[in-house]
């Protein structure tokens, strides 16, 4: 009876994915892919895993996708973008990887029907999730961290040039009073 | 609360499920925020199939693959989202076919 939960969260993933990924409009696809996550949230709280479920819901719904809106809002993509998502939807274009990626679907499938596992319904707490970060695992912690600065500085490194790139261009185009008398 | 009884199986179909659509969206979108975003479904369903198998063998291990994975999400899409940044501005469309050569 309780498994009709974990059904309906399933479908409620897989539907809101399918939307996100077929939209034109990129804010429209943001928001599906937004519920998809806070589905997978639920499917995290029902196996017994709240600590994952909030962390799913802070950082992907939260940061992630934020990020998503922020830079969405930065390029201002306009009807025209959306048209040419459009456009780009026709069959042609989709149905050859929806059919590979099926395959491959279809044979991980029939894989996880035949082997016979264990069921899920225990319940693991933020408690056991940090004995275990800061005990065995402190050096993936250390190593996601050093991950974490290289995204970091690579981020910063991006967008620093195209700031400086922008201001590049704006004194092409308005030239500034000396280069001005140089060229008169 | 406990968690349910559900079998692992399933759960590992959904997010065969999941990361097949991904996949799907990856090889078929050209806009480079859809590609992204395809990135994010495929990276997630790696979590839930990891959380799933921590909560089969009741261990706290899954979800500690799974707070990895977030920070590889979370490194890769601000470093991806600067990119898209310098495509929007170098060539003046999001889309991906004009971004083929390596010299720009």
């Amino acid at each position: 009876m309780e498994l009709i939960l974990f059904y309906i969260a399933a479908a409620v993933a897989l539907f809101a994915t399918v939307f996100a990924l077929t939209r034109s409009n990129a804010a429209h696809a943001l928001i599906y892919l937004i519920v998809s996550l806070l589905a997978v949230a639920v499917i995290f709280f029902l196996l017994g895993a709240p600590f994952a479920a909030a962390l799913e819901i802070l950082v992907y719904a939260g940061a992630i996708m934020v990020l998503f809106v922020f830079v969405i809002m930065m390029l201002n993509l306009g009807e025209e973008g959306q048209e040419r998502e459009r456009q780009r939807m026709h069959p042609a274009v989709w149905v050859v990887p929806a059919l590979l990626s099926t395959i491959l679907l279809v044979e991980m499938v029939v894989l996880l029907t035949k082997f016979d596992g264990p069921q899920t319904g225990a319940l693991i707490t933020a408690k056991q999730v940090g004995m275990s970060l800061y005990g065995p695992y402190v050096l993936a912690v250390e190593i996601a961290s050093m991950l974490l600065l290289a995204g970091l500085v690579g981020a910063y490194h991006v967008g620093r040039r195209f700031r400086s790139n922008d201001s590049d261009e704006q004194s092409i185009a308005k030239p500034t009073p000396e280069s001005r008398e140089v060229n008169n | 609360m406990e968690g349910l009884i559900i079998p692992l199986n399933h759960v590992l179909i959904v997010a065969a499920l999941l990361f097949a659509t991904g996949l799907a969206g990856l090889m078929f979108r050209r806009n480079v925020i859809f590609i992204l975003m395809s990135l994010e479904v495929m990276l997630n369903s790696a979590g839930l199939a990891f959380v799933a198998a921590g909560a089969a063998w009741a261990q706290a291990d899954g979800q500690v693959i799974f707070m990895l994975i977030l920070a590889v999400a979370a490194a890769e899409v601000s470093v991806g989202l600067g990119l898209v940044l310098q495509v929007q501005k170098r060539f003046k469309t999001l889309d991906m076919d004009h971004a083929q050569k390596l010299n720009g």
